[in-house]
């Protein structure tokens, strides 16, 4: 039996506290595509045929649950896998991509991608080279570099090269505030399974299909917060994990229902707080309800990862699979408290970098000036890549050079990217430490301290 | 099929005439009502169930048109609150 009180705190949570499910993304391997004659069309028609019904699914289970479902997307195996010879080859997979995408109604399609944490091979190399075009002459198309790993350490040669490419990337869509950086992640111990883009692909270690959903919820974790004001600390986590179990229920239901109607088993349920720019859904004033004057005071780190901790303990029961990133995103340009935060001058690139540690992904959607160096951004991805190789986890870079534009100005991106002020980063050289290329061996496991 | 319907506005006369009727007329039986008026506001929560054929989308646009700019009223499968509220 159904507790009156239990259906409309439901509706409640959906109406008025911005409960949904961030995602479904239909999983695509295409390793028998990359053997084919003429690949792109291989490419473009495996997966019209396999998610023609993936949006009008999304939008009945949305319909008969009541829960909203934002985004309907596609993941595919990592492109640099296929080998091609030239630079075009591998473009014209992503234009295949793209139209896919646009066929199918997806919003976002990801798996323009290359797994290069021990080393790079010649079609790595030819690949990289090609993202920057792909970037700019696709509108859909998402695109990640996974560049360390702790069981093999970072690829230094790999970071030096990711400097240039996010520079190249933001001139050719210099028009547009340079918005094609805003589609491309640098990983460090990227996972196979990551249903939220832009650093969705379908790894080389999954099955043929598979639908796996991100749920989010920031909104209602902060309207569960307000209810408790003034509480101990530990009552803060019980109400966090309450609601996180609530919100992953919501999401099983949604990918076991889809996995039914697709025909494509369940992959895994991401259990992220994903914000978005809109009012109310998000990261950075949950932090700030638990005491905060703003995001990025000191206290920031702990508050986060006493979040990101407290969202998986109670999620982990909730689903059969847990998998993906699952924690809480931190997002500059997506988060309207992030974004006050940067703008009142409470939380510096620094600070930034600091709570990536906890948090469940790394530096995202960080506008910073146009004119930073290639070597400075290499840097910046090194530092982050070893966060996440020294302390076991993910940690991405989605950086914006906003070419043009420089600290005090504005970038907007438009939709569920947002807009970011720009931050500054510092103004001294890394060019001699990024230059020396190599790898760095992976770390030591005992000794921890 | 086993549906819950929420109807939350403001009171107004026939809200459960009119809400009643639409289910009636999309073959769906009405198992538990529940209804209470706070100060103006209308809260109802009803158990329905009918066929597995029944289009829910559908239904779900005739009882929007009765929403006006006051009322909202949602028409969900039961899975979701037992999937979110019970272990």
């Amino acid at each position: 039996m159904i507790n009156y009180t239990d259906i409309l705190e439901t509706v409640n949570m959906v109406q008025n506290e911005k409960l949904d499910i961030r995602t479904i993304t239909a999983g695509i391997s295409l390793f028998d595509c990359f053997s084919r004659p003429d690949v792109p069309q291989a490419v473009y028609d495996k997966i019209c045929s396999l998610t023609a019904n993936l949006v009008k699914t999304g939008e009945d289970i949305e319909a008969e649950y009541g829960i909203p479902i934002i985004n309907k997307r596609i993941s595919v195996t990592p492109v640099a896998l296929s080998a091609r010879e030239s630079r075009e080859d591998f473009i014209n997979i992503a234009l295949a991509m793209d139209r896919a995408a646009k066929e199918v109604g997806v919003n976002f399609i990801g798996g323009y991608s290359a797994l290069v944490q021990k080393g790079l091979s010649a079609t790595d190399y030819t690949f990289i080279e090609s993202v920057p075009e792909a970037l700019r002459s696709t509108e859909r198309v998402c695109s990640s570099i996974n560049v360390g790993s702790t069981k093999s350490g970072i690829n230094f040669d790999a970071v030096g090269l990711m400097g240039h490419l996010v520079k190249q990337t933001a001139y050719l869509t210099r028009e547009n505030d340079s918005i094609g950086c805003a589609k491309f992640v640098v990983f460090a111990n990227a996972v196979e399974d990551n249903p939220f883009m832009a650093g969705a692909f379908f790894g080389p270690g999954e099955g043929e299909t598979a639908v796996s959903i991100g749920v989010s919820g920031p909104g209602t974790i902060l309207a569960a917060l307000e209810r408790c004001r003034g509480s101990r600390i530990d009552e803060v986590c019980e109400v966090i994990k309450r609601t996180a179990f609530k919100i992953t229920r919501a999401g099983q239901l949604v990918g076991r229902e889809a996995s039914h109607r697709l025909n494509m088993p369940f992959g895994i349920l991401d259990l992220s707080l994903a914000p978005t720019p809109a009012v109310g859904d998000s990261v950075a004033m949950i932090l700030e309800e638990m005491g905060l004057e703003r995001c990025g005071t000191h206290g920031s780190t702990a508050a986060l990862a006493m979040l990101t901790d407290a969202v998986k303990k109670g999620g982990l029961m909730a689903s059969s699979h847990v998998g993906g990133l699952s924690g809480a995103f931190i997002p500059v340009s997506e988060d309207a408290g992030m974004i006050r935060a940067v703008s009142e001058g409470a939380i510096c690139f620094d600070k930034l970098e600091a709570m990536t540690s906890v948090c469940s992904v790394g530096l995202d959607m960080i506008a910073i000036p146009g004119d930073t160096p290639e070597s400075t951004i290499s840097a910046i991805i090194a530092d982050e890549a070893s966060i996440g190789v020294i302390n076991n986890k993910t940690t991405a870079v989605r950086l914006i050079p906003v070419y043009g534009k420089g600290v005090g100005e504005y970038a907007e991106f438009g939709g569920l990217l947002g807009g970011a002020p720009i931050m500054e980063v510092s103004s001294f050289s890394s060019e001699n430490f990024i230059a020396r290329g190599g790898r760095i061996p992976a770390p030591v496991h005992s000794f921890k301290n | 099929m086993k549906t819950v319907i929420t109807v939350i506005g403001k009171d107004r006369p026939g809200i459960i005439y009119q809400v009643s009727k639409v289910l009636f007329e999309e073959g769906l039986n009405i198992e538990d009502i529940s209804q209470t008026v706070m100060q103006d506001y209308f809260t109802m929560i009803m158990i329905a169930s009918g066929s597995d054929s029944i289009n829910i989308r559908d239904l779900n646009e005739r009882l929007d048109a009765l929403e006006g700019d006051t009322l909202s009223i949602r028409l969900q499968k039961t899975d979701i609150f037992d999937s979110m509220h019970n272990i």
